[in-house]
């Protein structure tokens, strides 16, 4: 993703966030304001009508009772010049205008329904009295002028009325005629929307202002030190380890950038560590392929100049020279052998340790290699571990080795590795290995070439029915992987024998007591006789030495990845020397030298897989050694 | 000299082969070569050879084959491996499975020259014992097994835990046996490092050929038999008593008893 495309939104959703509360904030706020006002002129407006009303009221009251319209219509007409005074009107209860500033309205029928009447003559019977703020309408006619406040006034009967000498009102009669009192509201209209829009304009000020501000710190306090922080992250991605972030301050940003900046040193040690044990590996592997080719050439040297110097006696200055020529090949030869020292593992050197140990120093070494590639790790160690005799060193070189290929086998992020121990107890049955086979002339059984799980097996010869074949016995104990190179018809009279010197290995009038098949035997020095049934078919077999001391403690360590792990046909031969999967990457010996670390150790190593699911080493170190 | 026997040499390497025939033929040997095991087994099958040189890193057929296939078809002559890759592990290899000599590569003229004239000898020998036994004569047998108890490294050295901790080791009676003439022994010092298949001391002969004694064991040396440099004839004597050559404290006894012959074996 782009730097600025990362800024921009980082920056622009707080802007906008803040920003978008701030409308809010300043919307409702200005709202309410312009409402209070509004009610605030408009109650003054209606205050002024009510006031103007009683006193028109008032002032024709004298002129109505002495029945002088002419009066009346005077006072009407003068209150009617007040400015913003729209019309003033008095109808009597049937609706006719008897009064009114505008003259030509006179007489004419106002309607029932009009805004006038409306307030009592909703229902249909008329109200008689009615309180005050129904009184009052705000109404536009025409729809393009300015509203009109209108207002109400009823004229009721008093004892007055119907005494006066006029004699047009009867007793019986409540509302005599209603006073109808219209206000323009132009000044007041013009007086809300001025400051209508005074509130607008100030919100949109704030809202502006806010944002700038918003803006300004947001780029100075986030973006910045976001962007520093993006440019070094793709610095360090990009290899340059050496990157480091300017101060930014004391604030959380500013803590990130320092922890970066920690973690990139500690990621450059470990880069550091890890090219340097590479880089051993590899002049060991250029040493040993060195030494192969080199030493051919340097053969044909030191045999020819070493044969010439003993076949020339008479010649003083060629022996010399020739003695240079050899000398310096001889040095040359020690060169080579020193490199070739270097390349060679070395044999274990074993003291008490803690497995737990081992196990955190080799992931201290790999951590961070992990934490780049976002591989989970899991830990699951059983503190109570008892210590046991190993060798320390290539102990965290197996384990390192496991991990590295745990995380090479995962490609795509969000891997898992878990590695756990604790101590398990096994009966020797199906884990114990036979290491060494003899046949009673003390010749070795062992075939390092047919191997199962990369264990080498046990060969022996077999005649039956003429037919002559090898088994190759399970080296584990308990377990029936054997080898059968031939079928064996008749398993009671069958010829089984050391391949080398044909001595039979049949133990003589013993059967075996599952299913009376010929029985087989051989000597595990020094762990006394192994015996087996020779059926392929049967299970049966004793090693009575071993059964002695029954169950044992192992400590179990088991490394789980959630790679692409290993297909069925691969799995015998991962434990091979130059078998590798990693192409270019690997040199296929990682695995071989586990196998061999474990097998120093009288350990045993087994792998479990599947393919896409993952992979799981489990390796078993014996507590204490057996015999 | 050593006229009329015949030796084969096999290696991928042209040069190699020239070098040895040079060598071999100026000794008065016939020579045979063959840059393959498979064709070389061939040839065994048809013609018998006093001495076999053999390389073990080889396409097709290494040289650990090529004696696990001689060792099927009953062939017995003697072998001795030469390999560029002279790591510890190739030449105890070797000698587990078959081989009586070890040379790694680059070697002088003396080296190979020292191990064809041993090798030969075995092969005399090995002769000596068929004709023993097919006259059915079994009181003398020409050389000494070691005792049962000891481990041998192919038919060179043998080791015997003395013991908790302390190995003794010396030289077979068929290794001396091999040797003709022995005149001088030199020796490494106490507290060096001796590594399981390395050279540790030099037998010196009267016509000055130098036999390199390859260690059973790896470890360092805490005594010398220093009665063997002044007489020398006590290795002759009493090879697996008197006549042992170090003491040492091993640094690793259990992985290297595994590339070990159990003396037992020989005497059944």
């Amino acid at each position: 993703m782009n730097i600025g495309q990362v800024i921009t939104k980082i920056s622009l959703k707080l802007i906008l966030t803040v920003g978008a509360v701030t409308i809010a904030i300043i919307s409702v706020y200005s709202y309410l304001s312009i409402q209070a006002q509004r009610n605030e002129l408009l109650s003054q407006a209606e205050v002024y009508a009510n006031k103007l009303s009683e006193t028109i009221r008032n002032s024709t009251h004298l002129s109505m009772l002495q029945n002088r319209s002419d009066q009346t219509h005077r006072i009407i007409n003068a209150i009617a010049q007040e400015p913003g005074l729209q019309e003033i009107r008095i109808f009597n209860k049937e609706g006719r205008i008897m009064f009114s500033s505008k003259p030509e309205f006179i007489g004419q029928m106002v309607d029932k329904i009009s805004e006038s009447c409306y307030a009592c003559h909703t229902e249909n019977e008329p109200l008689e009295k009615l309180p005050m703020e129904e009184r009052m309408r705000i109404y536009q006619a025409p729809k393009d002028s300015s509203r009109i406040l209108g207002i109400i006034n009823p004229i009721y009967n008093e004892s007055s009325c119907w005494e006066a000498e006029c004699h047009i009102h009867p007793k019986d009669q409540k509302v005599l005629g209603v006073l109808d009192v219209k206000v323009s509201l132009r000044d007041v209209d013009a007086q809300i929307s001025s400051s209508e829009s005074r509130s607008i304009v100030f919100a949109i000020i704030a809202i502006a202002l806010l944002s700038l501000i918003i803006g300004i710190f947001v780029r100075k306090w986030v973006a910045q030190p976001v962007n520093e922080l993006v440019t070094a992250t793709e610095q360090v991605g990009s290899g340059n380890l050496n990157y480091v972030i300017k101060d930014l301050g004391l604030d959380e940003l500013g803590l990130l950038a320092k922890s970066f900046n920690n973690m990139t040193q500690k990621l450059a040690e470990a880069r550091m560590q890890l090219f340097q044990s590479d880089k051993m590996a590899s002049l060991g592997r250029l040493a040993a392929g060195v030494a192969h080719e080199i030493n051919n050439p340097l053969t044909a040297v030191l045999t020819y100049s070493s044969f010439l110097l003993k076949r020339i006696e008479d010649n003083p200055q060629l022996k010399e020279d020739l003695n240079v020529i050899v000398r310096e090949t001889k040095r040359s030869r020690e060169i080579v052998k020193s490199l070739l020292d270097f390349a060679r593992q070395s044999v274990p050197k074993k003291s008490k340790a803690d497995i737990n140990e081992i196990i955190d120093s080799a992931l201290s070494v790999v951590e961070n290699q992990l934490s780049l590639k976002q591989i989970k790790l899991e830990k699951n160690l059983d503190q109570n571990l008892p210590q046991i005799k190993i060798d320390s060193n290539q102990m965290q070189q197996v384990f390192i080795n496991l991990i590295v290929n745990a995380s090479d086998a995962m490609n795509e992020k969000d891997g898992k590795i878990s590695i756990s121990s604790k101590i398990v107890n096994l009966s020797a049955y199906g884990t114990l290995q036979i290491k060494s086979a003899v046949c009673s002339k003390r010749h070795s059984l062992i075939d390092e070439e047919l191997k199962i799980d990369g264990i080498p097996t046990i060969k022996l010869k077999v005649t039956s029915n003429g037919d002559e074949g090898y088994i190759n016995v399970d080296p584990i104990y308990g377990k029936n992987r054997d080898i059968y190179r031939l079928t064996i018809k008749n398993t009671a009279n069958v010829q089984v024998s050391c391949a080398k010197c044909n001595i039979s290995v049949i133990e003589k009038d013993t059967f075996c007591p599952k299913c009376k098949s010929a029985i087989y035997s051989f000597e595990v020095p020094p762990q006394g006789m192994f015996e087996k049934c020779i059926s392929p078919k049967c299970d049966w077999q004793r090693w009575a030495s071993v059964d002695e001391v029954g169950f044992r403690d192992f400590i179990e360590v088991k490394v789980t990845d959630t790679g692409c792990g290993i297909s069925k046909e691969n799995i015998p031969k991962i434990f091979e020397p130059f078998y590798s999967t990693k192409g270019q990457k690997g040199t296929g010996l990682g695995l071989a030298v586990i196998w061999g670390i474990i097998d120093n150790h009288d350990g045993t190593i087994n792998v479990e897989s599947e393919i896409n699911k993952g992979t799981t080493f489990t390796i078993l170190l014996p507590v204490n050694s057996i015999l | 000299m050593l006229n009329g026997e015949n030796i084969l040499v096999i290696d991928d390497e042209q040069i190699i082969l020239d070098a040895v025939s040079r060598i071999a033929t100026a000794e008065g040997l016939d020579v045979d070569v063959d840059n393959s095991a498979k064709s070389a087994l061939k040839k065994l099958s048809r013609k018998e050879y006093s001495l076999i040189l053999c390389d073990i890193l080889m396409p097709e057929m290494d040289g650990f084959m090529f004696l696990e296939k001689m060792q099927l078809q009953k062939i017995t002559n003697p072998v001795i491996m030469i390999t560029g890759f002279s790591t510890v592990e190739n030449a105890v290899k070797s000698l587990y499975k078959g081989a009586i000599d070890f040379i790694p590569k680059p070697f002088t003229f003396e080296e190979l020259r020292s191990s064809i004239h041993r090798g030969l000898q075995y092969y005399r020998l090995q002769k000596r014992i068929e004709e023993v036994k097919s006259k059915n004569n079994s009181v003398s047998i020409p050389y000494v097994p070691c005792p049962p108890k000891y481990h041998r490294l192919g038919h060179l050295s043998w080791m015997n835990v003395e013991a908790e901790g302390i190995v003794k080791l010396g030289a077979t009676n068929l290794f001396l046996e091999t040797i003709m003439d022995l005149n001088k022994i030199e020796l490494m010092n106490v507290d060096d490092l001796v590594i399981q298949g390395d050279s540790c001391a030099d037998f010196i002969t009267e016509d000055d050929l130098v036999h390199h004694f390859l260690s059973p064991v790896g470890g360092r040396i805490i005594e010398r038999n220093e009665k063997l440099l002044t007489d020398i004839k006590l290795l002759q004597k009493d090879p697996y008593f008197s006549g042992w050559i170090y003491q040492i404290i091993p640094a690793n006894i259990e992985y290297d008893m595994k590339h070990l012959i159990p003396c037992a074996s020989d005497r059944m």
